[in-house]
């Protein structure tokens, strides 16, 4: 079942240095912009002197706040109906926060602009901790929104807690932990930026961005600036990675704009690598305890979960209007629970705004390493081992579509099957045994299991937009008199290869080469609306808009065929990508001979029009749950606390698979991600609020040494809703990694009585953890 | 200052500010924007090009050293319209996503089979071991070095 | 991308020049070979010198070679290149073990040895490494060469014993038979800096240490070596407890920091284990 390993068109031009990304476009009379940022968390503006930078004979303008503000686009919107400051006019309220910026003739000298802006601050006593971040006599950041008197965001639950505290209340066993998903960062290697060209003559405004949704990009523009939505173009070139950081926009993005505007020129602003990490878009930051209710031989009854959520200085999360703590309430995960009860509450703190990003599937991946955090932590209370335990509690496939106790309505799967190939493929009683010998030894071996269930392909749009756009997406397909075709859909690859897998999913369906269809995207002039690619959703979704519309094609050809055959339109079959008549194959068409005639002077029947094209919008009926097992064999070193990945077997089960060989590259980025996450990336913050990991000095992330050859399995279980059964991918190693890696190294240590350690587990964090005293990895190290 | 640097082969003559990266220098004065840059403080690699046919990271070099020198960047890796055999594997096997990190791996890939023909795997990861691949997971990376060295072992037999 | 604030750019080329033009530009001019401490310094804009004197075309400074009985290894030799040398490697393991988890292969192309010990960085690998190896170090001024004991090099976190108007030329590394060395590192992840690391050097005469050279970088060592753990080596047979105890001892005169990298006490920890394992390994090459 699939579409075949087809070596990506794509490849052709990146091999070469033919890529084009946002800094590689260049334009006539071209300015370049630079920001300058703030040094504090927290302080007071009073006074911002720009006249030193506007002498410098290389600067066409310096826009501040107040400049932006005269113009009322001091603020904007955010993805979750908050507002964040494009140029600080007030208050600065996170480090890094954007103040002024500059633009000049060439980019050194805009850099060297932002020296001679002279900004007087006023510091003020800042709020890094979450955790103290409601204290009654803790500073209030968001003081600019009326009648704000605490750093309280929202609250949000879900499920049946009524129903959850009653079976913990007579529940035999029941445990609980408490657990950081820290902060981190997607850091795609290419950083944010954009080029603005606004057109006086003709009014149009040109944006060349590396952006996840061009479509919304535009409408939002359209809805901030008061520009014309036709006379918005926002083009999406290739993009240098994702990852979700590139879904949201930017105050550079805006102050682009305004100077292209304020210039009359193109203007270039592109961030450095310590801008990328200070202000765009962070991931995590959930501060979570969890708590099952288990019978004694292992029977997992209810979970529950409290959440402190730091969504920092601005909530700028980018997840469904209904959902401000994103798919969270997934949490159940994988196992057939009774009853599940979870409680989100999100703090304003002096940290970057953003708050889902990161291959997370809408928080999918705090959810899945809660539950598989909390799964181990219950084997070791009853002394069980937690493949053992995983398998005793696991959906059974004939439970499916299975309703799960927060609501969601899981498709399709096969859990345990997936579990025993992991098992398999690790060699797993083997690995237990290697371990008791090593215990005996005094060395630190350990065996990480995790399971995860992704929900993936947002929407359907009744349940799913975002700021009130629905999430469902277009697609277009013509196919050209000479049978090669045209596709165009509004998501955007970031390195996913859609040009060639929606190639093949058109190609299959018209029984065409896939090399015969080029696939457009990334261009709102040239692209039906959609909202683009995040959530791992361009399969589920517009690869699924790409089916639909081929087909709608080729009945379209099938009632050219007809004309073509003289037959009714119900006396031809589709066989062998071709129309004939039923049982004789020898009148068979191809789609070129049919394409040529439905542009030609053939008569086609009432009401029929020439040409073959169509145009759909699909609307999902239901998320797709892709689901996997992982295994991650570890080794520490109890002298230093170094952990080393020995191996990482990982089953996988997307559905349908379209190209194998891109659905195997999206997974091994994935479990790369995982181990950076679980042993190395994050970002702490000292208690002046300064960012400790602004570099890639200290923002680790994992090299071609710390990730161990991937060992992938597989298993397909289609998803019954989606027109050629798959599931989406993108996001499921990410997801389901870190809990393997955690899961691991806790495992080695439980000769000392461990049962949770929190992310990363750096060699300084682990030997404290053996020494029974552990630090915040959130903060400055005491 | 007045600098000739050899790119590709190719001469080119220009007035530099002593403080123009060669990243710049390659990508703004040459247009050739195969080079990326990714960070500030030489982490990420993706920068890397040849200099005198060894990888170095042109963010974190002037290009008034490369003044009289050899650079070899990924646009001059196809000879004669013919794809270098490292080129070839990283089509052949994935070993690439969003193509970004990929001309700095290509050039350092160059260089490892130069000195190394038959690399394993352990020596193909120390080497790209200064360059980041947020999307790969270096797998199929590996993969594509190891298919080029097959390609070029079975040529030279 | 960030980029560095104007200067001026001289390129040397002799060491005469070069020391001319140090003297002319005075103490913002700074010598910059390889690059790869002071560009991203300057890109970040931590570092702005009014001038660089750029001496990669000295090829003088490039030799690396036995002469008498030691090797010496001139301040442009690149890491890449002393890793290379199986000269160098082979005499002293030690630069094997540390050259390969420097930064990565590609800085290493570029970065120079002398570059290293001259930004005296607190946790520089190299430092701990010559520290142990009690090396020399030859710095040329107008008036002539003189030599500096590397334990007399470092002056304190980023300062040397080069003056402004002097040039660090080669390092002399002292070769004696029956000795063993090696270099132990922890890194956050392959190409960082060191958490800790230790460097060990072991001279074994008729069954007992005849001399011990103990260095350690990132932790706050004086001088990036630990005295007080050569003098109590030296004298007694090599042995997993004389090592252990050695350790103990490095660890308890260092000084380390707390940091994202670990905090103090991991650090200390870290001197006693990681001197302990540099010198069973050292013993065991010997």
């Amino acid at each position: 079942m699939s579409h075949g390993r087809m070596h990506r068109k794509e490849d052709a031009r990146f091999i070469r240095g033919r890529g084009n990304y946002t800094d590689d476009v260049r334009l006539p009379g071209m300015l370049y912009g630079a920001i300058l940022r703030s040094p504090y968390a927290h302080a007071r503006i009073v006074s911002v002197d720009a006249s030193a930078a506007e002498a410098h004979p290389k600067v066409r303008a310096v826009i501040i706040g107040q400049t932006l503000a005269g113009l009322g686009l001091a603020w904007m919107p955010t993805l979750s109906r908050d507002t964040q400051a494009v140029l600080a006019t007030d208050k600065v309220r996170f480090q890094g926060q954007e103040v002024a910026f500059v633009v000049a003739e060439d980019a050194y000298s805009a850099r060297d602009a932002l020296e001679l802006i002279d900004v007087e601050y006023e510091p003020l006593d800042a709020v890094i901790d979450a955790r103290k971040a409601l204290d009654p006599d803790a500073p209030v950041i968001r003081d600019d929104l009326e009648g704000r008197t605490d750093n309280h965001v929202f609250d949000w639950e879900a499920g049946d807690g009524e129903r959850a505290d009653a079976l913990f209340a007579q529940a035999e066993v029941t445990v609980a932990q408490d657990m950081l998903y820290p902060r981190v960062h997607p850091a795609p290697l290419e950083t944010c930026g954009a080029v603005a060209d606004f057109d006086k003559v003709t009014g149009k405004l040109t944006v060349w961005c590396p952006t996840q949704a061009p479509h919304a990009h535009r409408t939002l523009y359209a809805m901030v600036a008061g520009l014309p939505e036709h006379k918005i173009r926002v083009i999406s070139p290739d993009i240098g990675g994702g990852f979700g950081g590139k879904v949201g926009i930017y105050p550079g993005y805006v102050c682009a704009i305004v100077g292209s505007i304020v210039t009359g020129r193109p203007v270039k602003w592109m961030e450095d690598r310590s801008e990328n990490l200070m202000s765009t878009s962070f991931a995590r930051d959930y501060h979570m305890r969890g708590e099952i209710a288990a019978t004694r031989d292992g029977r997992i009854r209810a979970i529950r979960v409290k959440v402190l959520a730091d969504h920092g200085a601005f909530n700028g999360t980018a997840q469904p209007t209904k959902f401000p703590a994103g798919f969270f309430h997934v949490f159940s995960g994988s196992y057939d629970i009774e009853a599940a009860h979870c409680a989100v509450t999100g703090v304003y703190t002096n940290k970057a705004p953003g708050g889902v990003a990161y291959a997370c599937s809408f928080r999918i991946t705090e959810a899945v390493y809660l539950v598989e955090r909390m799964v181990d932590v219950l084997a070791a209370e009853l002394g069980m081992d937690p493949a053992e335990l995983r398998l005793r509690n696991l959906i059974r496939p004939e439970q499916f579509p299975y309703r799960s106790p927060t609501g969601w309505e899981y498709d399709s799967g096969d859990y345990p099957r997936a579990l025993r190939l992991a098992m398999d493929l690790a060699g797993y009683d083997k690995l237990r045994a290697e371990q008791a010998d090593r215990r005996a030894r005094g060395e630190l071996m350990g065996i990480g299991v995790s399971f995860f269930t992704e929900a993936v392909g947002a929407g359907p749009r009744k349940h799913m937009d975002i700021l009130g756009l629905g999430m469902a997406d277009g697609a277009e397909l013509r196919v050209h008199p000479t049978g090669k075709a045209v596709l165009r859909v509004s998501c955007q690859t970031q390195g996913q290869g859609h040009e060639t897998t929606f190639a093949q999913i058109v190609g299959q369906e018209l029984g065409i080469p896939a090399d015969d269809v080029e696939v457009v995207h990334g261009d709102t002039d040239q692209t039906p609306f959609g909202l683009g690619t995040y959530g791992s959703r361009s399969t589920p979704v517009s690869g699924a808009a790409a089916a639909i519309v081929s087909r709608k094609v080729r009945e379209r050809a099938r009632i050219v065929a007809a004309a073509m055959l003289e037959a009714s339109p119900d006396d031809l079959e589709w066989a062998d990508g071709r129309w004939a008549v039923v049982g004789d194959p020898a009148t068979g068409r191809s789609m070129a001979e049919i394409a040529l005639a439905a542009h030609s002077d053939l008569e086609l029947p009432e009401g029929v029009e020439g040409h073959l094209d169509a145009v759909t919008v699909y609307n999902p009926p239901n998320l797709t749950y892709p689901f996997g097992a992982y295994i991650c064999v570890v080794d520490v070193d109890p002298g230093t606390g170094q952990v080393k990945v020995r191996r990482f077997v990982a089953v996988d089960d997307c559905g349908v698979r379209i190209n194998p060989m891109i659905v195997e590259g999206q997974i091994h980025g994935g479990l790369a991600d995982g181990i950076g996450m679980a042993l190395m990336q994050v970002m702490a913050f000292d208690e002046d609020g300064n960012h400790l990991g602004a570099s890639f000095m200290d923002y680790l992330l994992p090299t071609a040494m710390e990730c161990p050859s991937w060992e992938l399995g597989e298993t397909v279980t289609p998803s019954p809703t989606h027109p050629i059964g798959a599931k989406g991918v993108g996001e499921s190693a990410t997801v389901g990694s870190p809990a393997a890696v955690v899961n691991a190294v806790v495992d080695a240590l439980a000769p000392y009585g461990v049962r949770h350690a929190d992310m990363p587990l750096t060699p300084a964090n682990v030997w404290r953890v053996i020494n029974g005293n552990p630090f915040r990895t959130d903060l400055a190290i005491p | 200052m007045r600098i000739t640097v050899s790119v590709n082969g190719q001469p080119h003559t220009r007035d530099v500010e002593p403080r123009l990266l060669l990243v710049h220098f390659l990508r703004d004065e040459l247009g050739l924007t195969g080079t990326h840059w990714g960070c500030d403080t030489s982490n990420c690699g993706v920068c890397t090009v040849q200099l005198d046919g060894v990888p170095v990271k042109s963010c974190t070099v002037l290009a008034v050293m490369a003044d009289g020198h050899e650079v070899t960047t990924v646009e001059g890796l196809e000879r004669d319209g013919e794809l270098d055999a490292v080129q070839k594997g990283f089509v052949e096997c994935h070993g690439l996503q969003c193509g970004f990190c990929t001309p700095g791996m290509l050039l350092t890939a160059r260089r490892l089979l130069d000195t190394v023909p038959d690399p394993d795997e352990g020596q193909i990861r120390e080497a790209i071991s200064g360059q980041l691949c947020r999307c790969t997971g270096y797998e199929n990376i590996v993969r594509s070095i190891r298919w080029a060295a097959a390609a070029e072992g079975e040529a030279r037999r | 991308m960030q980029v560095p604030a104007k200067f001026a750019y001289e390129r040397a080329d002799s060491v005469p020049h070069a020391l001319e033009l140090l003297e002319r530009y005075g103490p913002e001019a700074r010598v910059v070979a390889g690059g790869h401490s002071l560009i991203p310094m300057m890109k970040l804009r931590l570092a702005q010198p009014e001038a660089l004197i750029d001496i990669n075309g000295l090829t003088e400074l490039g030799r690396l070679a036995v002469e008498d009985d030691e090797l010496v290894i001139g301040a442009l030799v690149r890491h890449a290149e002393l890793l290379a040398s199986t000269i160098a490697t082979d005499l002293f393991p030690i630069f094997r073990d540390a050259e390969r988890v420097i930064a990565d292969p590609i800085v290493r192309n570029r970065g120079t040895i002398g570059g290293s010990l001259c930004q005296a960085d607190p946790s520089e690998d190299l430092s701990a490494v010559f520290s142990a190896l009690r090396a020399t170090a030859v710095i040329q001024g107008r008036n002539g060469t003189r030599t500096v004991p590397i334990r007399d090099f470092h002056q304190g976190p980023y300062e040397t014993a080069v003056e402004p108007d002097e040039l660090l030329v080669r390092l002399r590394v002292p070769i004696s038979s029956g000795t063993g060395s090696a270099y132990v590192k922890v890194e956050r992840r392959v190409g960082d800096w060191p958490v800790a690391a230790a460097g060990a050097v072991l001279r074994v005469e008729d069954g007992v240490i005849a001399q011990a050279g103990v260095g350690l970088t990132a932790v706050g060592a004086e001088h990036f070596c630990a005295p007080e753990a050569e003098t109590y080596l030296a004298g007694r047979p090599p042995s997993p407890e004389a090592f252990a105890a050695a350790g103990r001892i490095a660890a308890e005169h260092c000084e380390p920091h707390t940091d994202q990298r670990g905090p103090a006490d991991y650090k200390r920890h870290l001197a006693a284990e990681l001197t302990r394992r540099a010198l069973a390994a050292a013993a065991e090459r010997i």
